[in-house]
């Protein structure tokens, strides 16, 4: 297992030396860096595996659940209007936890709280996801807006420092890919910038829908890091910076990357 | 969940060619892959896709492993007269979804 | 290149089983079920697919062939192959003059670059055909297998 990290590592620097200069500043999403038939798929709602996701978010929108037998709706109304820009200020403060909260574990609150369900499983639930694509489709094309929320100000800090911190067997921290070398090739991936522009999104290599917690966990198995648990404090702060670093960015939620 | 999409126009002439795209909620789990424990993840896919127009079959495609997950299939029907297009998705553990959209045909 | 490919895939390669492979010959064999005796010929129906794509687990392919669709000249059906999935077949779909166009699109799992076929059986028995290459990467970061 050394040996392969430490092959990973030498294949890792290897590459990185061998791609060509990086663009000059601009902020690019992800998006711009895909093949022309993934951007085709995301661009097209009828070829968009995410919107499968979409539909079921629709469909539990207006389903009573829970001791409550409340819906999201009989709360909400129409999330055409009610969530409309929501996804857009997330994570932000959640009175209901004490603490940041991305979309995910606002939209799980409201399911455990409001409605009186049994707490999701930990991880990727299906009926959540589905719910937070739905929620987000509303913020679609609208500027990433994080809130200027001073309760948001030291988990943000500490999702900054942890950017840029070595971390794992390959001792890589974010930055060193994703701000020092983006636009280079890794292994035939293109390297993005790492803002979250799309998410939740179908990924191809998932062959599924995921969060930006899934797509950050998977970053930090691959330069070989123990990943926090789900719903971990350590990743909302990523996702806090993240959001800080793409605001103004347009949200293309729900796409598609490979 | 089964959840099926379609897009279809809701009207077309008479004689005008539409295209008919869909898409599946299916993991199309091709029965070659090993799962944690060494052990093969049994096969689950869907099996066949099937369009009738007016009552009758006019498209048929019989799908093997090699197609994506979330199945993702698109065709071509000439407009006759107005009535339903149903679509059917079959497969393995007796999986079964139909989709029903009308045609209006001026 | 390739010997990064080969070495970024190593740890994921122990995890998975001896692959069954289909093989050229497979594809040829396979190809021949539906052709018996004739002999296809290229020209009048097209396969679009990406020559490079990022990720081989959905890779957009379409069909088409130059057909008036008629009942005195149509298209019956459409098959796909690849060379080195486990399985040659890739789809079989029937169509016929009610389909007015022959045009199929649909997206396909490809574990390594290959050569696809597409085949047309026409109406007057004859048989189209028309390939393709597609070279296929990896993606960086892998998930563990859970
Ligand atoms: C019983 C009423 C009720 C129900 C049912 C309910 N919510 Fe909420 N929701 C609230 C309240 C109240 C708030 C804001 C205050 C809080 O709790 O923090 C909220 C906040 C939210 C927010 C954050 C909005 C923002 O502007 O920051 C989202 C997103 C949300 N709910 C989604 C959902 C979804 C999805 C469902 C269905 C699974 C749902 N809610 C069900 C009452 C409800
Ligand atoms: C060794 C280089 C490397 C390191 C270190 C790394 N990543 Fe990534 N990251 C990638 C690559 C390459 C991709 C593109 C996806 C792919 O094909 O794997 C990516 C994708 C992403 C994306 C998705 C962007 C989009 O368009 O959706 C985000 C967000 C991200 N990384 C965040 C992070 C964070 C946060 C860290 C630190 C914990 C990190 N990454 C560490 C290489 C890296």
């Amino acid at each position: 297992m050394r040996r392969i990290a430490a092959l990973l590592a030498a294949v890792f620097v290897a590459s990185l030396a061998l791609a060509q200069t990086p663009p000059a500043d601009p902020r690019r999403s992800g998006y711009a860096d895909m093949a022309p038939a993934v951007r085709a798929m995301q661009d097209d709602d009828a070829a968009n595996p995410a919107m499968l996701w979409v539909a079921e978010g629709r469909a539990l929108w207006s389903k009573p659940e829970g001791t409550a037998g409340a819906a999201c709706a009989t709360c909400h109304g129409v999330a055409e209007r009610s969530m409309t820009g929501v996804a857009a200020r997330y994570p932000a403060w959640a009175p209901a936890a004490g603490a940041p909260a991305t979309l995910e574990r606002r939209v799980g609150l409201c399911r455990e709280l409001h409605q009186g369900r049994p707490a999701d499983a930990p991880g990727e639930a299906r009926a959540r996801l589905a719910l937070l694509a739905y929620v987000a489709l509303q913020s679609r094309g609208l500027p990433i807006s994080p809130p200027a929320d001073r309760r948001l100000d030291d988990a943000r800090a500490a999702g900054e420092a942890l950017f840029e911190r070595r971390l794992g067997q390959l001792n890589l921290a974010c930055a060193h890919c994703h701000s020092d070398n983006d636009g280079r090739r890794l292994a035939g991936a293109a390297i993005p910038q790492a803002h979250p522009t799309a998410y939740p999104l179908y990924r191809l290599e998932w062959q599924d829908l995921g969060s930006l917690q899934r797509r950050l966990r998977n970053c930090v198995v691959g330069i070989r890091a123990e990943p926090w648990p789900a719903d971990d404090p350590h990743w909302v702060a990523l996702e806090l910076h993240l959001t800080h670093r793409a605001r103004g960015m347009t949200l293309e939620a729900p796409g598609v990357r490979p | 969940m089964a959840n099926v999409l379609v897009s279809a126009p809701k009207q077309a002439r008479a004689g005008e060619i539409v295209e008919i795209r869909t898409l599946a909620s299916h993991p199309m789990e091709t029965g070659f892959r090993a799962g944690t424990n060494g052990t093969l993840i049994p096969r689950d896919i869907v099996r066949e896709f099937s369009c009738s127009y007016g009552g009758v079959t006019v498209f048929r495609m019989e799908l093997s492993p090699a197609i994506a997950a979330n199945p993702y299939i698109a065709f071509h029907l000439r407009a006759r007269e107005t009535g339903p297009i149903v679509l059917r998705w079959t497969g393995d553990n007796g999986f079964s979804v139909e989709e029903t959209v009308t045609l209006q045909v001026a | 290149m390739s010997y990064r490919r080969a070495i970024l895939a190593a740890p994921l390669a122990l995890l998975l089983a001896p692959p069954a492979r289909a093989t050229p010959e497979a594809m040829r064999e396979a190809m021949r079920a539906v052709l018996g005796t004739a002999a296809p010929r290229p020209g009048g129906i097209a396969l679009d697919v990406p020559p490079l794509v990022d990720n081989g687990n959905a890779v957009p392919l379409e069909v088409i062939v130059d057909s008036p669709m008629t009942d005195a000249a149509h298209v019956r059906a459409i098959h796909v192959f690849n060379e080195k999935n486990p399985q040659p077949l890739v789809f079989h779909a029937w169509l016929g003059p009610a389909s007015g166009r022959a045009r199929v699109a649909t997206r396909i799992k490809l574990g390594d670059s290959q050569r696809v076929a597409a085949i047309a059986a026409m109406s007057d028995g004859t048989f189209r055909i028309a390939e393709a290459d597609v070279i296929v990467t990896l993606a960086a970061c892998f998930e563990e297998l859970t």
